[in-house]
């Protein structure tokens, strides 16, 4: 009872809190919106008995990648939002894909729901750590070391194109000009 | 469980009272002691006129920020500039609850942990909560809308974010030995000694160079010299919390010391050995030296913390995120592979 009590609170924070995403002109406002779905994700992520699972999504979700957000908004000094045409026509689109998006996922939820089992909400810890990282490191390993790989790739292209044409060569480039400080 | 609701809610309310009572003294007493010591330190005599040994300070100080002028300024974004100093405080409060500080203690025929919940994976969650407390300040800085601000809270998140990951990186070492994320199991693994006398902790047992690297990740962690570069005084006159005063400041100020206590009662049970030392004489002596010995290696570390602000200057920026990124973030990583490796050989 108390759990099923609990999933509601979450989940209606979760969604009021995206909602407020969405609604929110300042870019600050909608990113605090968001950490605040994530923690209510991480509270029904343990509901479900995932305690490992929620507190990764806190640790790295809210506390590491949206402080970045933050910090990326808070250096660039964001404004607020500005609405242009082509929002007018996101909102007329998009409400209506929304709203067809949800009773597609809904129809499909409650007419098939018994492949697999729905989930329980008992508050039993059935995601424990050891469980966790036998799955990465023993039975997905592959797919996690390939993952891993991936993520590399993409920091270095991230590197790439942020660097400024030319300084691609590393600092000890003869045709660079000489290195103002390091950083 | 055992335990009746009533039962279970009642003592827990109690504990919550009891952790929230001790900790705010101990948060008022910490800031006694850094004055005290570091005047004594730069040859000064400190607080000493309030009270005997100035013992009533902390006191002085806080009806004087009760009583001072709640100013803020004109051109602040109000709503966040509200809730960053709660944002701090609350969860600089929270991370609290989940450190155990002895055994499970028997009264009245009720169990209860020394704590005010004990979780299977404690360590996460306190890691989890102290992750977040970068909003408070990052926020702080910025709906301040003053330069100074903008810059102490950027480099306060920039600096939490890199240090976060050399301080996780050195407890895993910790974890690999204890094979538990429970901080009581942790604990419960550094009983006994090795040859008759060394006592089982875990910085005797390998983990001296994690352990190293935590005092160093949890001194930025928690802003404090000489990673101070947030608040640095002579360039960015108080960094982020420029704008506050009164009661808001004075949020702050116990937010960081609160950070200070739980770091330093995370070194005492993951290296420290927790409430482990030698227990003797009658009951009453048997029931509270483990609590006794707990606080006093968590009363060595914040010694220690204000001994360093006492003796050493301030990195450089760029020095700061040198040492975290090319020297801290190795080594935590050498570290891990090197306990793995030995661990694996042992199984």
């Amino acid at each position: 009872m108390l759990h099923l009590v609990l999933f509601f609170v979450f989940g209606t924070v979760a969604v009021a809190a995206a909602g407020n995403l969405l609604a929110q002109r300042h870019p600050i406002n909608s990113a605090l919106s968001l950490i605040v779905v994530m923690a209510s994700l991480a509270g029904l992520f343990l509901l479900m008995g995932a305690e490992f699972l929620a507190a990764i999504q806190v640790i790295v979700y809210a506390g590491a990648i949206m402080v970045l957000f933050v910090f990326v908004i808070m250096l660039l000094n964001a404004g607020e939002e500005e609405r242009t045409a082509g929002s007018r026509v996101a909102k007329r689109l998009g409400f209506p894909a929304v709203v067809l998006l949800a009773g597609l996922l809904a129809w499909t939820l409650l007419t098939r729901n018994q492949h697999p089992a729905p989930v329980e909400l008992s508050g039993r810890f059935v995601g424990s750590p050891v469980a966790i990282a036998q799955l990465i490191f023993r039975d997905f390993l592959l797919p996690f070391e390939v993952t891993s790989v991936l993520i590399l790739v993409a920091i270095m292209g991230a590197v790439v194109l942020a660097s400024p044409a030319g300084t691609t060569a590393g600092p000890g480039s003869p045709e660079q000009p000489p290195a103002k400080r390091e950083e | 469980m055992g335990l009746t609701v009533t039962t279970f809610v009642v003592v827990s309310v109690i504990k919550i009272v009891i952790a929230l009572v001790v900790l705010l003294t101990a948060v008022a007493y910490t800031t006694w002691l850094e004055r005290k010591l570091v005047g004594h330190i730069q040859n000064r005599w400190g607080p000493k006129r309030v009270g005997p040994f100035g013992l009533l300070q902390p006191l002085a100080d806080g009806l004087k920020f009760i009583f001072k002028e709640d100013l803020t300024p004109p051109h602040v974004y109000k709503p966040l500039y509200i809730a960053a100093p709660i944002l701090s405080l609350a969860l600089a409060l929270t991370s609290i609850s989940l450190v155990p500080i002895g055994n499970w203690v028997t009264l009245r025929g009720i169990d209860t942990p020394l704590e005010i919940t004990d979780v299977n994976i404690g360590l996460l969650i306190i890691l989890g909560i102290t992750s977040l407390g970068v909003y408070g300040i990052a926020l702080a800085g910025w709906s301040s809308n003053s330069k100074y601000s903008l810059l102490g809270g950027l480099r306060a998140s920039a600096q939490m974010v890199s240090y976060e990951i050399a301080l996780g990186l050195s407890l895993v070492g910790v974890l690999i030995m204890s094979g538990s994320l429970n901080l009581r199991e942790i604990v419960d693994m550094q009983g006994g000694h090795m040859w008759a006398w060394i006592p089982r902790w875990n910085i005797f047992r390998g983990q001296f160079i994690a352990f190293f690297v935590y005092l160093a990740a949890a001194f930025a962690e928690t802003n404090r010299v000489p990673f101070d570069l947030p608040e640095a005084e002579s360039e960015l006159v108080a960094g982020y919390h420029t704008e506050y005063s009164s009661m808001k400041f004075a949020m702050f100020f116990m937010a960081e010391y609160a950070n200070m206590i739980t770091v330093a009662s995370i070194a005492t049970l993951l290296f420290l050995g927790g409430w482990h030392g030698p227990v003797f004489g009658p009951w009453w002596l048997v029931a509270i030296l483990p609590v006794f010995w707990f606080a006093l290696k968590v009363f060595g570390f914040i010694f220690l913390y204000i001994w360093v602000r006492g003796t050493l200057p301030r990195f450089r920026y760029d020095q700061l995120m040198a040492f975290g990124w090319k020297f801290l973030f190795p080594l935590a990583v050498a570290n891990v592979l090197v306990t793995s490796f030995i661990v694996a050989l042992q199984k």
